[in-house]
C-alpha cells in the first residue's frame, strides 16, 4: 500500500513535469537559438548557445525598427487600457446600482458584445466617415470599443458585491455622484480595476487584426505585426527571428508574472460561482 | 434616495457611444451590405437581394468549405481543450511539487500573441529542421516526420493542435477554480465511504464541475467561430483552401476588393453568434443577480 502510495506521487510528479516541458520546449527553442549565430541557429535545435550573441538583439533593434513599433505597442495598449477603465468602470458601475428596465436593457446590450463579432468590412466606412482611418487615435479607439463588452462584465459584477450603504452614507455627507464615484467607490474597486488594466494591457498588445485592416502605413504598427512582417523578409536568419520574437514576447510575459493572480481572478470571475 | 440622482445615467454615455458606433453600428450597417453589390471597382452600390448569400452557400465556391473548416475547428478544439484542459486542472490539484510553476507553465502561451505562436511553429514544424520531426527521427519514429503545415492532408489537424497547444492552460486554470469550490468534506466522505481516486473524480468533481464546464465550452465555441489569428499566421488558409476558416475568407475577400462578400461572410456568423450569444450571456447573467 505505501509502495503504491509513493509510485502515484512519483507519477504524478514526473507527468507534470512531462507536459510543462512540452509546453516550454517551444519557448525554450526560441530563446537559445535568439543568441546563437546565424550558422549556428540554422538548424533550430534545442540545445544551448556555444557563446551568447547579444549582438542578435542590436541588430534585431535596428533592422526591424524595433524602437518605434516598440512606443507603438506601448501607445496603443496604456492609452487603451487608461480610456477603457475609465469608461468601462463608470459605466458598470451605474448599470449595477441602477437597475431600471433601461439600464439592464443596456447592460444585457453592452454585455451581448462579448458575443458577437466585429464585422470588420463596414467597420471601414465608418472608421472613413469618422476620419479614424489609418490613424492611432482610431486604432484606440477600436481597441477600448472591442474591449468594453467583458470589460464591463467583470466590473458589473464586482460592483454588485460591494455594499450600496457606503453610497447612501456619502451621499447624506454631501457628496455629489462624482466624488462619490472617484473618492469612494473607485478606490474600493482596486482589485478588479487591476483586472481589467492587465488583461486589458495583454490584449491590446498581442492584437494584431485591428491594425492589418485599419493601419495601412507601416511606420504606426504595433511591435507583433512588424516582428511579423520581419519574419517574411529575414525568414534564413533564425537568430534573428527569434531575438525580434523574444523582444516582442517579454513585455507581456512581465505584465503576466507580475500580474497572474489578477489575471486568474478576472478569468474566473464569471465561469466560477462560488 | 433618488437613484437616478445618485447614479447618473450619463456615466454610461461614453462606453455605450463607443461601443454603438465602432461595434455595434457596423453589424447593423453589414447586414444592410450584404444585399448589395459593395466592391472596391464600382463608386456605386447596388441592391442585389440575396445573391451575396446564394453565392456563400453555392457549392461552386470555396465558401461553404470556409463554413465547415470554421465548425469543424470550433468542435475540435473545443472538446480536446476541455478534455485536455480538465485532465490538467486534475492533476494540478494534486499534490505536485512545485504546483505553482506548473500552472503558471501552462497557462504561458495564452499570454502569447497568436502571431508569435504561430512563427514558433512553424519553426517547430517545419519538415527539414524542425523539433517536431528532429525529435521523432531521433527516437526511432522517423516514419511518423511530416510535412506538418504543408499537406494538404494534415494541415488543417496541425493548426488545430497548435492552438490547443496555445489555449489549454486557459481552459485549465478556469476549471482549477471550479474544482477549488468544491467542498473538501465530500472527498473526505467519499474516502471514508472506501471511495477510489476514479470513484471521486466521476462522482463529486465531474459532476460538480458541469456548470463550469459549460461555460468554458460557450467560451471555446465563440471563441472557435471568431478564429482568424491562429490560422492567419500558420497557413493563412492553405494549402490551397485546406485551413481557410471564415474570417480568413473575410480578410481575403477584403484583399480582393469583394467588399460586399466578405460582409456576407461576417453577416453570417454573426447570426450564428447571436443565438450562441444568447444562452452564453443567460448564463453569465445570472451570476450577479441581474434580471433577464
Amino acid at each position: 500500500m505505501k509502495r503504491r502510495k509513493l509510485f502515484a506521487a512519483v507519477g504524478i510528479n514526473v507527468l507534470a513535469w512531462v507536459l510543462s516541458l512540452i509546453l516550454l520546449a517551444p519557448l525554450l527553442l526560441i530563446l537559445f537559438n535568439s543568441f546563437k549565430t546565424r550558422k549556428a541557429a540554422a538548424d533550430m535545435s534545442l540545445t544551448l548557445p556555444a557563446s551568447l550573441e547579444w549582438s542578435n538583439y542590436a541588430l534585431v533593434i535596428e533592422k526591424g525598427k524595433l524602437g518605434t513599433t516598440f512606443l507603438n505597442s506601448m501607445l496603443y495598449s496604456v492609452c487603451s487600457v487608461l480610456l477603457c477603465t475609465l469608461l468601462c468602470t463608470m459605466a458598470a458601475y451605474v448599470l449595477s446600482r441602477n437597475r431600471r428596465k433601461l439600464h439592464n436593457f443596456l447592460y444585457l446590450f453592452v454585455v451581448l458584445g462579448i458575443a458577437i463579432p466585429i464585422n470588420y468590412i463596414p467597420l471601414i466606412k465608418v472608421m472613413q466617415t469618422l476620419k479614424l482611418m489609418n490613424t492611432r487615435a482610431g486604432i484606440i479607439l477600436l481597441y477600448t470599443a472591442t474591449q468594453i463588452p467583458f470589460n464591463v462584465f467583470l466590473i458589473h459584477s464586482f460592483v454588485s458585491k460591494i455594499s450600496p450603504e457606503i453610497d447612501e452614507a456619502a451621499v447624506i455627507d454631501g457628496a455629489s455622484p462624482l466624488s462619490l464615484f472617484f473618492r469612494i467607490v473607485m478606490p474600493l474597486m482596486k482589485p478588479v480595476l487591476v483586472t481589467v488594466m492587465v488583461l486589458t494591457f495583454l490584449n491590446t498588445w498581442s492584437e494584431f487584426v485591428m491594425p492589418l485592416y485599419f493601419l495601412g502605413s507601416t511606420d504606426k504598427w504595433p511591435m507583433t505585426l512588424a516582428v511579423y512582417n520581419f519574419f517574411g523578409m529575414y525568414f534564413k536568419d533564425w537568430n534573428l527571428v527569434c531575438a525580434d520574437i523574444v523582444l516582442t514576447s517579454l513585455p507581456v510575459i512581465i505584465i503576466y508574472l507580475l500580474g497572474q493572480k489578477y489575471i486568474v481572478s478576472g478569468m474566473t470571475a464569471g465561469a466560477v460561482k462560488g | 434616495m433618488n437613484k437616478n440622482r445618485i447614479y447618473p445615467t450619463y456615466f454610461v454615455f461614453g462606453a455605450l457611444l463607443l461601443y454603438t458606433v465602432l461595434f455595434v453600428l457596423p453589424s447593423l450597417t453589414g447586414l444592410g451590405y450584404s444585399f448589395t453589390d459593395w466592391s472596391v471597382y464600382s463608386d456605386e452600390i447596388h441592391f442585389i437581394g440575396l445573391e451575396n448569400f446564394a453565392t456563400v452557400f453555392s457549392s461552386d465556391y470555396n465558401y461553404t468549405r470556409m463554413l465547415a473548416n470554421t465548425i469543424r475547428f470550433t468542435l475540435v478544439t473545443t472538446v480536446v481543450k476541455n478534455a485536455v484542459g480538465l485532465a490538467l486542472a486534475v492533476l494540478l490539484t494534486k499534490k505536485v511539487k512545485l504546483l505553482n510553476f506548473h500552472r503558471a507553465v501552462m497557462y504561458l502561451p495564452c499570454v502569447l500573441s497568436a502571431l508569435i505562436v504561430g512563427m514558433i511553429f512553424k519553426s517547430v514544424l517545419n519538415p527539414k529542421i524542425g523539433l517536431l520531426n528532429t525529435f521523432l527521427r531521433r527516437i526511432g519514429l522517423g516514419f511518423l516526420a511530416s510535412n506538418w503545415l504543408t499537406d494538404s492532408k494534415i494541415a488543417f489537424r496541425s493548426v488545430m493542435a497548435v492552438d490547443i497547444w496555445k489555449g489549454m492552460g486557459y481552459i485549465m486554470t478556469i476549471l482549477i477554480a471550479g474544482i477549488m469550490s468544491i467542498p473538501q468534506t465530500y472527498y473526505e466522505a467519499a474516502s471514508i465511504d472506501g471511495g477510489n481516486a476514479w470513484q471521486c473524480f466521476r462522482h463529486i468533481t465531474l459532476p460538480l464541475l458541469v456548470p463550469t464546464l459549460t461555460v468554458t465550452t460557450v467560451l471555446n465555441v465563440i471563441y472557435g467561430l471568431k478564429v482568424f489569428d491562429m490560422v492567419y499566421s500558420l497557413t493563412n488558409g492553405g494549402p490551397g483552401f485546406a485551413t481557410e476558416v471564415m474570417y480568413t475568407g473575410v480578410y481575403k475577400e477584403f484583399g480582393l476588393g469583394r467588399y460586399a462578400v466578405g460582409t456576407t461572410l461576417s453577416t453570417v456568423m454573426t447570426l450564428v453568434m447571436l443565438v450562441a450569444g444568447y444562452f452564453m450571456i443567460k448564463h453569465m447573467v445570472k451570476g450577479d443577480g441581474q434580471e433577464i
